[in-house]
């Protein structure tokens, strides 16, 4: 649930460029200013190629802004402020076992590795992922390993969770079952999530509030906040307004394509 | 899954043994000289009765092979570590390395005779020459084709360059490196023995000199058999250590079989 109070994530006036060879640099991003507050979840959509995996890469901080800033609220126990970042694709580490791809921010972190282990093993069961602790990757199914990079994303105890996309390449069925359990993941964690993707369902069902991007350069063209009460059933997906703001963001999305 | 096994290899081991079969005949029917062209039989006899001086020869090519292999093994560590840490020292070595597997190594083993005398000091380094370079080479190409994502991955949860390339880069180019380690492993036996050629106090190649240079043809085929089952027995044993150390590796191959 949302909390009141300063934002853990505020984005003024990001753009950014790329240098391209032989020609005029690439704009990815143009002047996007977003906010995220504590516990609130908050999705990113936009046609595809608009820059929000580029933006993501940002908050990361595995890139810096051409222009703008980027402030990320220090942790409650004065932590530096870092984001969980949740890629695109799983990316576990095939050489390793389950828990030790789960425990990775603890290890390269330096905190307590032992510490981290006993963490995981508790939180396997609520991951769907009990009895599967010493499972190398490529045993597991494709839903089971997105839940795998969740679990990773999560023990690393971040006020801010970003999430590229992370159902984007499971079928329908497991996509569902997974955007109902992320949600209720959500709603014990104490963190605040951003999450990036096309589908503007997921974007409506999982979200307090909803950015809808431009085509390249991607800038902020809408900022819909959901209203919807929670805890959210799929019920709540035939309801006339789901069904409005839905048309507000296809709307909002095809006027930018046409 | 043993049967399995037993199945593929079964038609290449029918046509060697074929093989075999017809070069006896041949020997026996058309009464080849011994000199000339021995018959299996008379070879397997040779090798028996030859097994007293036999060992003490192969012992020592064998030791200069290991001592060789590992020192090659380290060098191109260090060397292809090097060259993906420092953008000054991939330009400057890459090229070379390339080129340099252009260069027939076993040429170089007079001169290392004229430098380092007879004693093992010559043969461990023409081994170390041999096998430097594919380990080297390929070393490089994976971590050079470790997954950027994964890295990303790492960086953004605050690890450092040295966490990068111990946590991702080198396991992932561990593919790389056994392949590297095999044809190293199979050129190893030879370059020893070659290096032996020119001139040794014991050791397989000097035995097939003394042996050829008397004429006695079936003592040059059981070292021949000895040299080919010594190469085949280490590319095994890495291959054997890289399905324990690496199993991850092997799953997408297997599969693709079954």
């Amino acid at each position: 649930m949302p909390v009141a109070g300063p934002p853990v994530l505020r984005l003024v006036g990001v753009s950014k460029f790329y240098p391209a060879s032989g020609g005029p640099s690439v704009q990815a991003l143009r002047d996007v200013s977003l906010e995220v507050g504590r516990r609130e979840f908050i999705s990113l959509v936009g046609p595809s190629g608009c820059g929000k995996s580029t933006l993501l890469g940002l908050i990361a901080g595995l890139d810096d802004p051409s222009a703008g800033s980027i402030e990320i609220a220090a942790g409650p126990d004065g932590a530096s402020g870092e984001v969980a970042f949740m890629p695109q694709r799983d990316l576990l580490l095939p050489w390793r076992s389950l828990l030790d791809n789960a425990t990775l921010g603890a290890e390269v972190g330096g905190g307590d590795r032992a510490a981290a282990r006993k963490r995981a093993r508790l939180l396997l069961p609520s991951f769907g992922l009990e009895g599967f602790a010493d499972a190398l990757p490529h045993t597991l199914s494709g839903g089971m390993r997105q839940r795998a990079a969740l679990l990773r994303t999560v023990l690393l105890d971040r006020e801010i969770l970003l999430l590229d996309e992370p159902f984007g390449a499971l079928d329908a069925l497991t996509r569902a079952a997974l955007q109902e359990w992320l949600l209720e993941i959500w709603e014990r964690l104490k963190a605040a999530v951003l999450f990036v993707t096309h589908d503007v369902e997921e974007a409506l069902w999982l979200s307090d509030r909803v950015y809808v991007m431009t085509r390249r350069p991607g800038s902020i063209q809408l900022n819909l906040p959901v209203g919807l009460s929670r805890p959210r059933t799929r019920a709540v997906r035939g309801t006339p307004e789901f069904a409005a703001l839905k048309q507000r963001l296809l709307d909002a999305l095809l006027a930018d394509t046409s | 899954m043993n049967t399995h096994r037993v199945a593929r290899i079964a038609p290449a081991i029918a046509v060697l043994a074929a093989l075999v079969g017809v070069w006896e005949l041949v020997t026996r029917l058309a009464a080849v000289p011994e000199w000339l062209l021995p018959g299996p039989s008379v070879i397997v006899i040779e090798f028996i009765e030859s097994l007293p001086q036999l060992a003490p020869h192969t012992a020592r090519t064998l030791l200069e092979a290991v001592i060789g292999y590992g020192a090659a093994l380290l060098l191109a560590f260090l060397v292809a570590a090097l060259i993906d840490q420092s953008g000054l020292a991939r330009r400057a070595l890459s090229p070379l390395l390339v080129t340099s597997q252009t260069i027939p190594i076993f040429a170089l083993a007079p001169l290392l005779a004229i430098w380092f005398g007879f004693g093992i000091t010559p043969k461990i380094l023409i081994v170390a020459l041999a096998c430097f370079f594919p380990i080297a080479v390929s070393l490089a190409g994976g971590l050079r084709n470790a997954d950027p994502d994964m890295q990303a991955l790492v960086r953004s949860m605050g690890g450092s360059r040295r966490q990068v390339f111990s946590k991702v880069k080198l396991p992932s180019a561990i593919p790389a490196l056994l392949s590297g380690m095999k044809i190293a492993a199979s050129y190893s036996v030879i370059a020893a023995v070659i290096g032996e050629w020119v001139g040794a106090s014991q050791g397989l190649g000097l035995y097939m000199l003394r042996a050829s240079s008397s004429f006695q043809t079936a003592r040059v085929f059981a070292v021949i058999a000895v040299i080919a089952v010594l190469s085949v027995a280490l590319f095994l044993a890495v291959d054997v250590v890289g399905r324990r150390i690496a199993p991850w590796i092997y799953v997408r191959t297997e599969e693709a079989q079954t």
